[in-house]
């Protein structure tokens, strides 16, 4: 009795010792520093990590990182439960109404330019679509390859989550508010999507540039049959038709840290990192 | 056997074949594609900026601290209500038939409503009002937002059914002579509880601490808006913080990073520490279950 | 004098700490009220606000473009219709009860008619490790690996889709509704298998017509236990679901849950906005209906097991 009535008291021990360790062993420096919480677009979450690493262990300030959608971080800055937002898409006016009406006054910075791509699988020999056929087939209109001279097979069309602000640009700059069809598939996050599509040669999805690796990007063809490619050259000259700049809200009244981070964002170091997380700095507007 | 008998066995065993087949399946898929990227390097080393390629030590950390906080909050509640319902009340008494349907009615409960619970009482009720209370001249919410406490407090209440009803399991099974023979002794009933019965259930009661634990470190939908982050710089040490988490990590790797590729070999790797660490316990549960039962027999 | 002054003392402080552990007892009561009301408190203004029932009956009505059911609630103007959400659910759930209940049963008849004490005791706490993997890794291999491997077996335009969601969710219902249903089964005396036997039935017989009746009470409990678990699963569903807001009948088109969709939007949405009401509410309308279905269910075991008792002709 005794051996067997020992066993579930060591057990217990193993695990308070456990915690205990892993309380005092990992990272006592974050316990009294100023914490910066960051929340929003899914598309930016890569390049605010990147922030967060770089500048936290610059100022040995604590700079937390969420993703969940442009909606979520402006979600979470009327909230209160962040100090940062990042969208992908502008703010609207309702919004901004109701944050600026209780939280004060609002901040809003481009942090960088994205641009807003259609792709396809790198084996769909589609060579270039145009504004008006993605939105007739994101609205159910096309339904097949077939139409638009492939081979007759049904679009399997991706689209984010309503949350994100890529899925609100895509919404209003290519569909003109129209209701998506009920059938296209709503994934949870850009690598859902590129996933989705990188496996499947009759899907097509939409997504910022810099989070399209594996997939054939298309390029637009515009009214006058030229077509648009999503270049540097082609966004700094306007003539990308989905490119979209890359924002950051802070309110006016935020503690200073908070303040002199979201500078920082705009400062030239930080648009290294821009660049290298994929989009386009903010000089090219 | 007759014939409709074979019939008979081979329609269940071919059930129950299946059962094992898509454990097994499981496990074999699991362990091949995460144990290429089962290291240290990938245990002890922090996550990198894009998640991809970083270790997952914050996310065991967090998932052990949270876990940790749930259980110290959920067993001593769940084992006390447990008394009161199997020692001290009138097994008909109106209160313990209310308690018992309220217990199995918070079983039912979906784990997405109990993280809007969380959300709604603790974040939202809970926290901003100790915060309008003792910080109200703070420019940011101290308490007031997602943070490891209120992850943690929203689990406790999502795993208190398990503890109570594994415990007054536990307590039951303990033979009526021992309490007899308590209050034959000069003991008080409060006295016969904690000094003989608790400690002969001690196994049972720790079967249901444990389950409660593997439930509370597999739960993702509950604390989505209660506290988890998909990155920290640092494990977090102040409940007031975000923190990560394992199960957490495996859907944003899963959904949320850029580099499809890069990330598979982490996501299954941390998807498989995910796994024996629940299942691990759940074994663990089992086997105290087994030995609490022989020891009453 | 003094012993009885200390005496008394100690029947006082005994008094108090039962009434304590009484008052947590009773707090269990509390927190399934608190979740309630908390979930409802911010539901509620859904049908408060201008319209009252009105707006609840434009929820479940038709408004998208073409008449049919329409959810995008990011829109212009939003559209917040709830019958796509409900339908997604139940597809999916009915999906893995089919799967699920028919094998768990007959998995745990196996263990508790045919196979031996030995075979039971390493088969059902195996069994039992499988409700030990969290539901977000069922997920993520059912993404992975199971829908690629239906869309190409099924020609299926997505891989994600109602039916690999059920699959999915079968496997996290299975374990559940095994054990429920095997404990139930276990427990009916073997007096009764004893007595079918000697009456000259075999043993698919004594299982099928006297067993499982006998066990009727605990299986129903174990298949309502099983749709409970199914209903309310949220990460299986968001991620192998595909998330589209189809109101159909065929297992091969995607489909949209509650669960999935409070836990996509939640965080998106503004506190006190109509989309945050409405999610509450959906959140509301899932507990009460698993609340109501569990609660039938307990009356139909109870009927079950009084009917049981009559048949048997004295007391149950």
């Amino acid at each position: 009795m005794r051996s067997a009535s020992s066993r579930p008291a060591l057990l217990l021990l193993l695990m308070a010792l456990l915690g205990w360790a892993c309380t005092s062993a990992a990272g006592r420096e974050g316990s009294d520093a100023v914490r910066i919480v960051v929340r929003g677009s899914d598309t930016m979450v890569t390049l605010a990590q990147r922030w967060a690493e770089v500048y936290g262990d610059a100022h040995g300030i604590v700079v937390e990182v969420s993703g969940g959608g442009s909606g979520t971080g402006i979600a979470a800055l009327a909230n209160g439960t962040a100090d940062v937002a990042t969208a992908s898409r502008r703010m609207t006016e309702e919004e901004r109404a109701h944050i600026e009406r209780d939280r004060g006054p609002l901040e809003e910075r481009v942090v960088a330019i994205d641009a807003v791509v259609i792709y396809v699988n790198e084996d769909n020999p589609l060579g270039a679509v145009s504004l008006a056929e993605v939105a007739a087939i994101y609205r159910g209109r096309t339904t097949r390859w077939g139409e638009l001279g492939g081979d007759d097979e049904p679009i399997a069309a991706y689209s984010r989550e309503n949350s994100s602000g890529t899925y609100a640009f895509f919404k209003e700059h290519v569909l003109g508010w129209h209701d998506l069809a009920p059938h296209v598939q709503c994934l949870p996050g850009t690598a859902a999507v590129v996933r989705a599509v990188a496996s499947d040669r009759h899907a097509m999805g939409y997504g910022g540039l810099a989070t399209a690796s594996g997939v054939r990007i298309l390029p637009l063809r515009l009214a006058d049959d030229t077509l648009s490619q999503p270049t540097r050259e082609a966004v700094r000259a306007g003539a990308y038709p989905l490119a979209r700049p890359l924002y950051v809200y802070v309110l006016a009244a935020a503690p200073d840290a908070v303040r002199w981070f979201v500078d920082w964002t705009t400062s030239s170091d930080a648009q290294g990192l821009t660049e290298r997380a994929g989009f386009f700095p903010t000089g090219d507007a | 056997m007759t014939r409709g008998d074979r019939t008979f066995v081979a329609a269940t065993g071919a059930a129950m074949g299946l059962l094992l087949a898509a454990i097994v399946a499981l496990g074999w898929a699991l362990v091949r594609l995460g144990a290429p990227a089962l290291g240290p390097e990938l245990l002890l080393g922090r996550p990198s900026a894009d998640l991809a390629r970083g270790g997952i030590l914050y996310a065991i950390h967090g998932t052990a601290l949270s876990t940790l906080l749930m259980t110290l909050a959920v067993v001593p509640f769940g084992v006390i209500a447990a008394i009161h319902l199997g020692e001290l009340a009138r097994p008909s008494s109106r209160v313990v038939r209310l308690v018992r349907s309220a217990v199995h009615a918070l079983a039912g409960v979906p784990s997405i409503v109990f993280g809007l619970f969380g959300l709604g009482f603790f974040v939202l009720f809970v926290g901003h009002g100790i915060d309008a209370l003792a910080f109200p001249g703070a420019e940011s919410p101290v308490l007031g937002r997602p943070a490891l406490l209120w992850a943690s407090a929203t689990l406790a209440v999502l795993t208190l059914p398990v503890v109570i009803v594994t415990t007054e399991e536990a307590l039951a099974a303990v033979p009526r002579e021992l309490r007899e023979a308590a209050q034959a002794l000069g003991a008080t009933r409060l006295q016969g509880i904690v000094t003989v019965v608790l400690p002969a259930a001690r196994a049972g009661v720790l079967t249901g601490a444990v389950l409660a634990t593997s439930r509370g470190a597999g739960e993702v939908a509950a604390i989505l808006f209660t506290g988890v982050a998909s990155y920290v710089p640092h494990a977090p040490t102040d409940p007031r913080d975000g923190f990560m988490h394992l199960g957490y990590h495996v859907y944003v790797l899963a959904t949320q990073t850029s580099d499809v590729e890069g990330s598979a070999p982490v996501m299954f790797a941390t998807a498989l520490v995910l796994v024996l660490v629940t299942v691990g316990l759940n074994a663990v549960a089992l086997v105290l279950r087994a030995r609490a039962r022989e020891a009453v027999r | 004098m003094q012993g009885r002054g200390r005496a008394r003392r100690a029947r006082g402080l005994e008094w108090l700490a039962e009434r304590m552990i009484a008052a947590v007892a009773a707090s269990v009561v509390v927190a399934l009220v608190l979740v309630l009301a908390f979930v409802a408190r911010e539901a509620l203004p859904v049908l408060a606000d201008a319209g009252g029932i009105a707006r609840l009956r434009e929820l479940f009505a038709p408004s998208g473009e073409d008449g049919s059911f329409a959810w995008q609630p990011v829109g212009h103007p939003p559209k917040l219709d709830v019958v796509p959400l409900f339908v997604g659910s139940l597809k999916i759930t009915a999906i893995a009860l089919a799967v699920a209940v028919p094998v768990a049963l007959a998995a745990a008849l196996f263990v508790s008619e045919v196979a031996g004490p030995r075979t039971r005791r390493v088969l059902k706490p195996a069994v039992e490790l499988l409700a030990g993997v969290p539901s977000v890794v069922l997920g993520l291999l059912a993404l992975t690996l199971v829908a690629p491997a239906i869309q190409r077996a099924l020609h299926l335009t997505y891989p994600a889709n109602a039916l690999v969601a059920g699959l999915a969710l079968s496997l996290a219902v299975a374990p559940i509704v095994f054990s429920v249903a095997e404990d139930a089964l276990a427990a009916v005396p073997r007096a009764l298998r004893e007595a079918s036997h000697a009456l000259g039935a075999c043993r698919w017989q004594t299982a099928l017509l006297v067993v499982v009746p006998a066990a009727a009470p605990g299986v129903t409990a174990a298949i309502v236990l099983g749709f409970g678990r199914a209903i309310g699963e949220t990460m299986i569903v968001l991620m192998t679901s595909g998330n589209a807001a189809v109101v159909d009948a065929s297992p091969t088109s995607g489909a949209r849950t509650i669960t999935a969709t409070i836990a996509a939007e939640l965080g998106e949405t503004e506190r006190s906005g109509e989309h945050w009401h409405v999610l509450f509410l959906l959140g509301l309308l899932l507990v009460t209906f698993t609340l109501l279905t569990d609660w039938a269910g307990r009356i139909v075991a109870r009927w079950l097991a009084r009917r049981r008792g009559e048949a048997r002709g004295g007391t149950p």
